[in-house]
């Protein structure tokens, strides 16, 4: 029977963390050698923590699919990383950023995780500095800021358009350090299937070596998720094209419920689909709203070259609508406007594209500031599309960027399985319905080197756990049902390839579970993922075999995968009655199309407990707003 | 966007595994001018699975330039002909209709061919444990703004800072020298100061396991940066020569 407990510590919002840190059982130095825990992922979180906890002198597995732990997908994000430093001196504070922070994600987060992040924020700036991460800088030495997609004051710390990379690479070198001092021990290319619980408790893991096909057992006293998140489940995202939710999917089929799947992020600025063999949608950091001014035609079907376009015959819709915030407005409002306007046809040449356009920028601080500011941005856009961005404006479309969903934690980050911690992406807690631009990084990095070292060792401390050996019958359970797995995915021989089916299932869920939904198409919906996963398992052709080097087996494992939670994310999205950040439905809105929440029936966490292929049980995680109010989200 | 498709034959290269004979296999392909080169695998690689043959093994991950995980020969040159480009940023738009392209992984002595693409550069992970960091644990750390670094520097080291360790380097130099690669890492803490501590100490270190791993000798034909796809600087290199030096004589 699962209940659902927060753990959400008494006290003050501001001192929440600060008595839980002291409440919380510690393990005494010479004994932290004794315990060992298994990190699966080594991106962000999954290397900081696995960092972090080799220093303290845990044991530490850590699994990655990659060749390097430095390949991991957080190595792309570009924009930056908040924090509540205020060195610009504008008033930001803690309690700023986790204002910001709950309202942005529309208050669908929990309050105490959120002040927590904001707090640890400004731990992780010095942290990354202290690695010698390269920030940019003012010619006085001291570390830049800029405004950032949705904040009022200029809180993020960037390098370049390539933080991402300088934090991941920060995490990957004290990673390293470990590695080289006996800290960590690191498994590249194993692929985690399964998860295996002893009693109640997570015991370790099931892996796939990827170079030779051979299942293997790993046990350890305790289990970190830090796997990211489940974008692909569109086929076309800003996703690597690894990225899956097979290690949180195989947990939450073990026990660990899953919470708000329907809460997607559609990020607005991405790269227009350029055709068919598309295989990925590719971002422009939204830094460039800072600077670009959004606009359509304002005549639809207007097919013109943009230098023709009068001034008094362009759209600049955010401008327009949200005159407070333009075009910096957050990422939903951002997204879902340029879906009308392109529904509308207003789009570019009438297609789905709207204009990005730096013009007036260039003759307000010149070309040369605005290539200072987003230079190998701009590259980056003329080697894609062979455009000049300088001379002609961008064309942007939204595009599935971040998924706010997870698997449920308390405050500890475990989940409903004990001894089973989910940091990062992977989990759901701090984002709300809706991200903040530069919040992902951030909540990545807090989790892993300020909040899963404490409350690891509190579960060690507090539980016990005992040890357990890998010819346990749970272990066996485990590796034989991944062979029958494999065995069947390679004997069905059907007519259609693992990414036909992954691209139709794409489709689905973009048309019905994306920018906008409504009840009608997601009932339609559910049952067309029904059918596209028994077409699945009746129809893919999986070549090669199993006990070797074999991606079509890799991705097949994902999009069965996939296609169950693609179900789910309608599921949730059909029961969630009201529009909050990126879930928007059609039924629930203003005259002039704003979203309408509805506070008094869904001010919860949805968490969803699996009992069957297509079948889950709904749990209710209560949200209490005690410190920001409950208010209308405005930007305008 | 209005185009047509372009007609295309490929040699690409097939091998087993490490110690297998590889061979070039030929595909004829029709492509759109706006897909990228993966995407264009993608393609080749879906119908090959249709057809119940096994597709090509080749890796990439971020397709944004980078990951580091893609590396191909392209018609001689890792990463292709354009310059500071990554493998999943080349576009079929720069070949005309009718051309033949080789497509090879990358090689190298220290890089051992897994299957077909896919190569094991496991040995850049290993130079990066010999002393890639700055050793301090987490929580120790002063305030950001107390370590103040011009902005000159912070530039200089973040264009150091920018490799994505994806072997380029290695495949287009004729010594299979990782020296771009190190001194990339090695610049980036000797420039800035919390990398002092550790200065010399790091630099016989890494370029130790650097020899351990069967990476050659740099005899300055800058191979590497003219293919690097992120155009970082052999005075990246200079750098750690100077560093290496400096520390030989002190110990």
């Amino acid at each position: 029977m699962i209940k659902l407990d927060s753990k959400i510590p008494e006290g003050h919002i501001s001192e929440k963390w600060i008595n839980h840190k002291f409440n919380m059982k510690l393990v005494n130095p010479a004994n932290k050698r004794k315990f060992d825990v298994i990190v699966v992922g080594t991106g962000l979180a999954g290397a900081a923590a696995a960092a972090t906890m080799g220093e303290l002198g845990y044991k530490v597995k850590a699994f990655t699919y990659h060749d390097s732990s430095r390949r991991a997908h957080s190595i792309a994000a570009q924009g930056g990383i908040n924090a509540a430093k205020s060195y610009q001196n504008d008033g930001d504070s803690i309690y700023r950023l986790f204002y910001d922070t709950v309202k942005g994600g529309d208050f669908r987060s929990r309050e105490a995780n959120v002040h927590r992040l904001a707090e640890v924020s400004n731990n992780i700036i010095d942290q990354c500095v202290a690695q010698g991460v390269p920030f940019a800088r003012e010619y006085g030495g001291t570390l830049a800021n800029r405004s950032f997609g949705g904040a009022q004051v200029s809180r993020t710390f960037y390098a370049r358009g390539e933080t991402g990379q300088q934090l991941l690479l920060g995490a990957y070198s004290s990673l390293n350090r470990q590695i080289h001092d006996g800290g960590v021990e690191i498994f590249h290319r194993k692929e985690m299937l399964d998860i295996v619980i002893v009693e109640g408790q997570a015991k370790g893991i099931v892996v796939r070596d990827l170079i030779t096909g051979e299942i293997e057992s790993h046990s350890a006293q305790a289990v970190i998720l830090a796997t990211g998140g489940y974008s692909n489940v569109f086929f076309l995202s800003t996703s690597a094209m690894y990225c899956n939710v097979t290690a949180a999917w195989r947990a939450h089929k073990r026990g660990a419920v899953f919470a708000n799947p329907c809460y997607t992020q559609i990020h607005p600025t991405a790269l227009p689909l350029h055709g068919e063999g598309q295989s990925k949608l590719v971002l422009m950091s939204e830094s460039l709203r800072n600077d670009g001014r959004i606009w359509v035609p304002d005549k639809p079907g207007d097919h013109r070259a943009p230098s023709e376009i009068l001034e008094d015959e362009r759209d600049y819709y955010l401008e327009r609508r949200y005159p407070s915030f333009g075009n910096l407005a957050p990422r939903d409002i951002s997204s879902r406007s340029a879906k009308y306007a392109c529904d509308d046809g207003k789009g570019v040449n009438g297609g789905r594209a709207v204009y990005l356009d730096f013009a007036d920028a260039i003759n307000r601080i010149g070309e040369d500031a605005v290539r200072e500011k987003y230079g190998n941005l701009f590259e980056m856009y003329e080697n894609i599309t062979g455009e000049n961005p300088y001379n002609v404006p961008m064309q942007i479309y939204p595009a599935p960027h971040y998924t706010m969903g997870g698997t449920w934690v308390d405050y500890n980050l475990m989940s409903t399985v004990e001894g089973l911690f989910v940091i990062g992406e992977a989990n759901f807690s701090d984002h709300g319905a809706n991200r903040l631009g530069a919040s992902a990084l951030m909540q990545g990095l807090a989790d892993g080197y300020f909040v899963i070292p404490y409350t690891i060792g509190n579960y060690f401390g507090e539980v016990k756990p005992e040890k357990v050996s890998t010819d346990r019958s749970e272990f066996k359970e485990a590796e034989t049902k991944i062979n029958d797995d494999v065995d069947k995915l390679l004997s069905i021989d059907g007519s259609q390839t693992v990414d036909d089916i992954h691209r139709k299932l794409g489709e689905l869920l973009i048309d019905k579970v994306g920018m906008s939904r409504d009840e009608a198409g997601l009932k339609k919906v559910i049952n067309d993922i029904k059918e596209l996963r028994d077409e699945f398992w009746k129809d893919v052709k999986v070549v090669g075999k199993g006990e070797e080097l074999n991606q079509t087996l890799e991705r097949a494992g994902r999009v069965a995968d996939f296609l169950e939670l693609g179900e789910l994310m309608a599921v949730d999205s059909l029961n969630r009655e009201e529009s909050c950040g990126g879930h928007f439905r059609e039924e629930y809105q203003t005259e002039d199309g704003e979203a309408v929440r509805n506070d008094d029936e869904y001010a919860y966490v949805a968490a969803w407990e699996y009992e069957e292929a297509g079948k889950w049980k709904l749990h209710k995680e209560e949200l209490e707003f005690e410190y920001v109010k409950l208010a209308t989200r405005s930007y305008k | 966007m209005a185009y047509e498709n372009i007609n295309l034959t490929l040699k690409i290269w097939r091998q087993e595994s490490e110690n297998a004979v590889g061979n070039f296999e030929e595909f004829k392909v029709s492509v759109s001018p706006h897909d990228s080169i993966l995407e264009m695998i993608d393609e080749l690689n879906n119908n090959l699975e249709k057809d119940g043959k096994i597709p090509i093994a080749i890796e990439s991950d971020c397709r944004e330039g980078i990951c580091g995980t893609c590396g191909l020969v392209i018609n001689g040159h890792p990463h292709g002909p354009q310059k500071k480009t990554a493998t999943c940023q080349v576009h079929m738009r720069i070949f005309n209709d009718g051309d033949t392209i080789y497509i090879e992984p990358f090689r190298a002595k220290a890089f051992k061919v897994i299957k077909d693409l896919i190569v094991d550069r496991s040995g850049f992970d290993k130079i990066q444990q010999a002393g890639g960091y700055v050793s301090f644990n987490t929580g120790s750390a002063p305030d950001a703004n107390a370590i103040l670094i011009s902005k000159d520097i912070a530039s200089l080291a973040l264009d150091a800072a920018e490799c994505i360790g994806c072997g380029a380097c290695v495949a287009a130099c004729k010594n299979s020298s990782a020296m771009l690669f190190v001194g990339a890492k090695v610049s980036q803490f000797s420039l800035l100061p919390q990398g002092q501590p550790e200065r010399y100490e790091r630099v016989t270190n890494m370029v130790a396991v650097m020899d351990e791993e069967g990476f050659g000798s740099c005899t300055n034909t800058y191979a590497c940066e003219a293919e690097c796809p992120k155009g970082i600087s052999v005075s990246n290199i200079a750098r750690m020569n100077r560093d290496f030096l400096k520390a030989s004589m002190k110990m």
